[in-house]
């Protein structure tokens, strides 16, 4: 798509000079935004490089690479990075397929309680993460189920579930239906079709579905603080050291994340763009 | 057969939404509504009563969480808009782009980015401990443990949950539209308070649901930058659910903040409909 090209007629034109500055102001505003937005990121990738003696890494003391070799200098923070990769692997895994299912039978067909899904899906979107939380807990204690591992994955497939069939939903509207008649018309059985034809073309829906998943379960600090018991993610090891000082590792660990997560970002976006 | 595959397939997600999502609803109504403690158990007596005491014994913080984030959300629009209406009108070939750098930050998890607020605002952290000594700022002058701070980063970390949808209704104005407008010699500002914005207030609605909702429950931000006296009312819910165990206080909390939120979402729903709602949150 090419760039929108304003051209206001003669009479009301203001001079090109100052449209051009107005449009200048407004770039450097945008950039300051964003760098608004970089600027903790930053101060954590730093910080991830400070010479601290002290337990608490708030002042900058030096440049050092020490921390790097120490990554598992704190036994539980390993820890808590284990469980939250272990818990989003599994709730990522989970979701991708009800979610994959629930987007095509959205996508696809049209069916009585289609209405209702929709909603119940919004709601899951909608509704604050206090409250999914809070209400799972509920839920926890009068059933009398012990929090933890099983009770996180839960939760994040409960969250995640309307992102990922949302997202396929989108793929499998945009599908042209002559393709898969098509196979049928050549003597395919539905199930071929599915797996040779369908699955192929719903793929990169269901992919950014996971990725989205994976991401959002990572991240997660509200919904799994109340479903967690005494499981800690990464998340809830960082808010529970912010009393005694968070060590220099949180800020290697979250640099190491962040990088892994631009480099899928960076990917993705040339991939496709090489795609079109 | 035919007839039942959308049925089997929405069977697995049905059945995880009916059991973790609304089963749940029902559990906490009915939590709110026993007595006891840990030690004796909690008994359902239908107290209702409950639902009364709690809102008289917690009107400031209600009352604070709605104003934070009704505040909250109205600097988010307000940074917001010319940050998706140049990248929408102006950001050309490298929109793509753009949008990627806004969204980069959710690689960090919101709650490391919180913390690297509270070391950066810090009494004698970077940003104020070089002016305290160069003596532009008094000694005692603080930036945590203040509104300002809660709201800022509120506004922080559900800013590009505005910039998203918001840019995603000005990408779908189409610019023959703008020019028509001024065919019909309306001045640029003619053409964007009469074309451009009415076409993108939905994206605005959507933002705003975005974001109020998450902020006025947020409890993260109020813990991590604000003192006792900006405690929300997820602060409370937190800590009568994790640390107090006192269950029907916290459930009676939640289930009115949900109520409060449920109502005003579907009302909102119903009148923007929720296709385009859910689409800009896809995005």
């Amino acid at each position: 798509m090419s760039a929108p090209t304003v051209s206001a007629p003669q009479t009301t034109a203001r001079p090109a000079s100052r449209r051009r500055l107005g449009d200048r102001l407004l770039w450097i505003y945008v950039w300051l935004i964003l760098a608004w937005l970089f600027l903790p990121i930053a101060v954590m990738i730093v910080f991830g490089f400070n010479d601290t003696q002290s337990k608490s890494n708030v002042t900058w003391q030096g440049f050092t690479l020490k921390w790097w070799g120490r990554l598992d200098e704190h036994p539980q923070l390993t820890e808590a990075v284990i469980n939250s990769l272990q818990v989003a692997v599994v709730s990522t895994l989970i979701v991708t397929v009800i979610g994959t299912l629930l987007g095509l039978a959205l996508g696809r067909y049209k069916f009585r309680g289609q209405g209702a899904t929709n909603l119940v899906l919004f709601a899951a979107i909608a509704s604050p993460e206090l409250v999914m939380g809070a209400s799972l807990l509920s839920l926890f204690i009068s059933v009398a189920v012990q929090t933890g591992f099983v009770t996180v994955v839960i939760a994040h497939v409960l969250f995640s579930l309307s992102f990922v069939a949302i997202t396929v939903r989108a793929r499998v509207v945009g599908l042209d239906p002559s393709i898969e008649e098509a196979a049928r018309d050549l003597g395919a059985s539905t199930w071929v079709t599915f797996w040779r034809v369908t699955f192929p073309m719903i793929l990169p829906g269901v992919v950014s579905g996971a990725l989205l998943a994976f991401a959002l379960s990572i991240d997660d600090f509200v919904i799994t603080e109340f479903t967690s018991g005494a499981v800690h993610t990464f998340p809830l090891w960082i808010m529970g050291a912010t009393r005694n000082g968070v060590p220099p590792q949180v800020n290697i660990i979250g640099t190491l994340i962040f990088a892994v997560g631009v480099a899928i970002a960076v990917f993705n976006a040339v991939s496709s763009r090489r795609r079109t | 057969m035919k007839r039942l595959t959308p049925y089997l397939l929405i069977l697995p997600g049905g059945l995880w939404l009916a059991i973790f999502l609304v089963v749940p609803m029902v559990f906490m109504a009915s939590v709110s509504t026993q007595e006891g403690d840990t030690v004796n158990g909690f008994v359902q007596t239908f107290n209702f009563s409950i639902f009364g005491d709690v809102l008289t014994q917690y009107q400031t913080q209600f009352l604070r969480s709605v104003g934070y984030g009704l505040a909250g959300t109205a600097i988010a629009i307000a940074l917001a808009y010319p940050v998706a209406y140049w990248i929408a009108f102006k950001g050309g070939r490298r929109k793509s782009t753009y949008l990627l750098l806004v969204l980069l930050p959710f690689f960090v998890s919101f709650v490391l980015r919180t913390v690297s607020w509270k070391f950066l605002l810090a009494d004698d952290g970077m940003v104020l401990g070089p002016l305290k000594s160069a003596g532009l700022l008094p000694a005692d002058f603080h930036v945590l443990q203040t509104t300002v701070a809660v709201i800022g980063g509120l506004v922080y970390n559900y800013l590009p949950f505005m910039i998203l949808p918001i840019y995603v209704a000005l990408e779908r104005v189409d610019p023959r539209v703008i020019e028509a407008a001024q065919d019909l010699y309306a001045s640029r500002r003619g053409a964007f308070t009469k074309v451009v914005l009415p076409l993108s207030l939905p994206g605005v609605f959507a933002g705003v649901l975005m974001t109020f909702v998450p902020m006025t429950s947020d409890y993260v931000n109020a813990s991590l930058l604000g003192g006792p006296a900006n405690t929300m009312i997820g602060n409370i819910i937190q800590t009568a659910y994790l640390q107090n165990n006192d269950y029907p206080t916290a459930a009676a909390l939640s289930f009115m903040l949900m109520a409060a939120m449920l109502i005003g979402i579907f009302a909102y729903a119903r009148a923007l409909g929720t296709e385009n709602v859910l689409e800009a949150a896809a995005r």
